[in-house]
């Protein structure tokens, strides 16, 4: 048995999802999800082998839904019209359904799944990473225990390696979450954000001041009294951000 | 288009009163020089329509060559020949038809400077007025052309802007019938009939034709209905239309997109009830509309969503010239937009 869990802001769109599974016996729906944070709920509870996955949603996207599961299940995206979101999943040959879809083509990405499960979770999180760097980032979504947080960028103060995670220094408290430092370099705006070093990316906003250190090293002050480490690159693209 | 001088009508009256003055004086010139009468009027009468003939076929040269190089060369070497031409051409058709054998041609002779000087004032009067006024229509013309590609370019955009019906919106209702097909075919053909209805109003409206605000309100009740079925309990939406404000007129579909976004706000931002508040007056010659939505102050706004008001505000400007007639303003949890449309009363 195939466990299911449907994601959509509309009920109709769940209508449809449900009915057409209908004639799949082996495919059982656990949950149904208005949005992306019931969405994080009922996946933790039920543990699902499949997710149908709308892209706009309230409150949270799709895309940082899937962002906030330690190990997403495997994931068909029905979406109604969404440019970009359609050249990702070509680039990653995930399946996804364009609303409205026949019967037909949902049997297809039905066949296609059952075909290839564990393949197509491991495109899932390809994808997920595909359209962090091609997007910029607006703001950052945070696992915080049970708790979901969106942190506006303004309120980032920096950005920390730690092993598989960053460490994510905000306003509000210090969070970690599981990516990696080049993803967030090349999706947070450049004019924002620069990465002074390998293991720090800082807003420029929140630099007040830059010190030289030994030989060609520099160390960067933050309003916050962090004390940043300042690579040579590093302090090249600084001077170039802020137009030295 | 550009206008020729020699295509003016009033040119040519001025210009034969110009002559006739010319010849006036003339003639009384020679008289007083002692020449009869007849001879003097008849001469004069020759000199000067040959000068204001060859002063027009000088202006005609003008208009329909130019050089682009060495101009002033070239329009002192025209007024010359023009001017020896003009001299010559006098004499030899006036000396032997009034002055045959007489004195005067001798002592005519001797104003020949005179005339050279008189011929070449003329005829550089003339080169100087026609190359002003073909400046003044190349200018007039740039400036016409300028005109017109502007608002071939406005013409665009607002129609543009008015054709920018949310694919989303589109295919997520071809979804919700599709799914009400099975389920409910009555409310499914009530929503192809809403949709169609809603589609063709987009299609049609004219852009600089204003419309009354009920009819953009039965419109955009038509779009609210749409989206009831979609959102199903969730959206409610409350029209408080105050006094003559019905009546006051509006560019057509400028509310959809402010509905758009308000549903895109208060919807995709919340899950539970969303109520959009809809109020109109009339107030000091303008018609004030302020749609008033929920949303949650914490969760940071979806991408996309400034783009209705974007373009709202364009469109506004486009059509008025203004920029200050839509505000937005969050009031507590309640995102607020105001526009003013002017409105214009015999």
């Amino acid at each position: 048995m195939n466990k299911i869990v449907i994601i959509d802001d509309e009920p109709l769109a769940r209508e449809v999802v449900k009915e057409y599974l209908e004639s799949f016996p082996d495919m059982e729906v656990v949950a149904e999800c208005n949005d992306g944070f019931e969405a994080v709920k009922a996946i933790a509870a039920h543990e699902p082998d499949l997710i149908f996955l709308d892209i706009q949603m309230p409150k949270i996207s799709g895309f940082e839904m899937l962002e906030l599961l330690e190990d997403p299940p495997a994931v068909i995206f029905a979406t109604a019209f969404d440019e970009f979101a359609i050249k990702a999943f070509e680039a990653n040959a995930v399946d996804y359904l364009l609303k409205p879809f026949s019967e037909d083509r949902f049997a297809t990405a039905i066949r296609k799944y059952l075909e290839q499960r564990q393949e197509s979770r491991e495109k899932v999180t390809a994808l997920v990473e595909s359209v962090q760097r091609d997007a910029p980032l607006q703001r950052i979504v945070i696992r915080d225990g049970s708790k979901i947080k969106i942190v506006p960028l303004h309120e980032v103060i920096m950005l920390e390696a730690a092993d598989d995670y960053v460490k994510i220094h905000t306003d509000g408290g210090v969070y970690l979450k599981k990516k990696t430092m080049s993803s967030f370099e090349s999706g947070l705006p450049e004019t924002q954000f620069v990465r002074l070093h390998r293991s720090y990316i800082v807003n420029i906003s929140q630099i007040t001041r830059i010190d030289p250190m030994e030989k060609e090293n520099h160390v960067a002050l933050l309003k916050a009294g962090n004390r940043v480490p300042v690579s040579k690159s590093g302090y090249q693209k600084l001077k170039a951000c802020l137009d030295l | 288009m550009a206008q020729p001088l020699l295509a003016q009508r009033r040119f040519y009256l001025t210009y034969a009163i110009y002559w006739v003055l010319w010849v006036v004086i003339a003639t009384n010139i020679l008289e007083w020089y002692g020449m009869p009468g007849l001879p003097a009027l008849f001469d004069s009468l020759i000199t000067f329509v040959l000068l204001g003939l060859i002063c027009i076929l000088v202006c005609n040269i003008l208009t329909y060559y130019e050089p682009s190089r060495d101009l002033i060369l070239y329009l002192s070497v025209l007024a010359v020949i023009a001017t020896v031409a003009w001299v010559f051409l006098d004499r030899a058709i006036v000396n032997p038809l009034l002055y045959r054998d007489t004195d005067f041609e001798k002592v005519l002779g001797k104003s020949l400077p005179v005339r050279l000087c008189v011929g070449f004032l003329n005829i550089g009067w003339m080169v100087l007025i026609t190359l002003f006024w073909k400046r003044l229509e190349t200018e007039r013309d740039a400036r016409d052309r300028q005109a017109d590609m502007e608002r071939i370019s406005k013409d665009a955009e607002l129609y543009k802007l008015r054709q920018q019906l949310n694919p989303h919106f589109l295919f997520n209702s071809l979804n919700s019938i599709n799914a009400l097909i099975h389920s409910k075919p009555d409310q499914a053909r009530k929503m192809v009939q809403q949709l169609s209805e809603f589609l063709r109003g987009t299609l049609k409206r004219e852009e600089y034709q204003l419309i009354t605000l009920e009819e953009e309100f039965q419109y955009l009740k038509l779009y609210l209905d749409i989206e009831k079925v979609r959102f199903g309990h969730r959206l409610n939406a409350e029209f408080d239309t105050g006094e003559k404000s019905l009546e006051a007129m509006i560019p057509p579909l400028i509310l959809q997109p402010l509905m758009e976004n308000a549903i895109k706000f208060g919807l995709y931002g919340t899950t539970g009830e969303v109520t959009i508040r809809l109020k109109s007056h009339v107030a000091d010659q303008y018609l004030v509309i302020a749609v008033m939505n929920p949303f949650e102050a914490d969760m940071q706004t979806n991408k996309g969503t400034g783009f209705g008001l974007r373009s709202i505000r364009r469109r506004l400007y486009l059509l008025y010239g203004r920029d200050d007639l839509m505000e937005v303003s969050q009031e507590g949890n309640h995102f607020v937009v105001i526009f003013r449309i002017p409105q214009r009363y015999e």
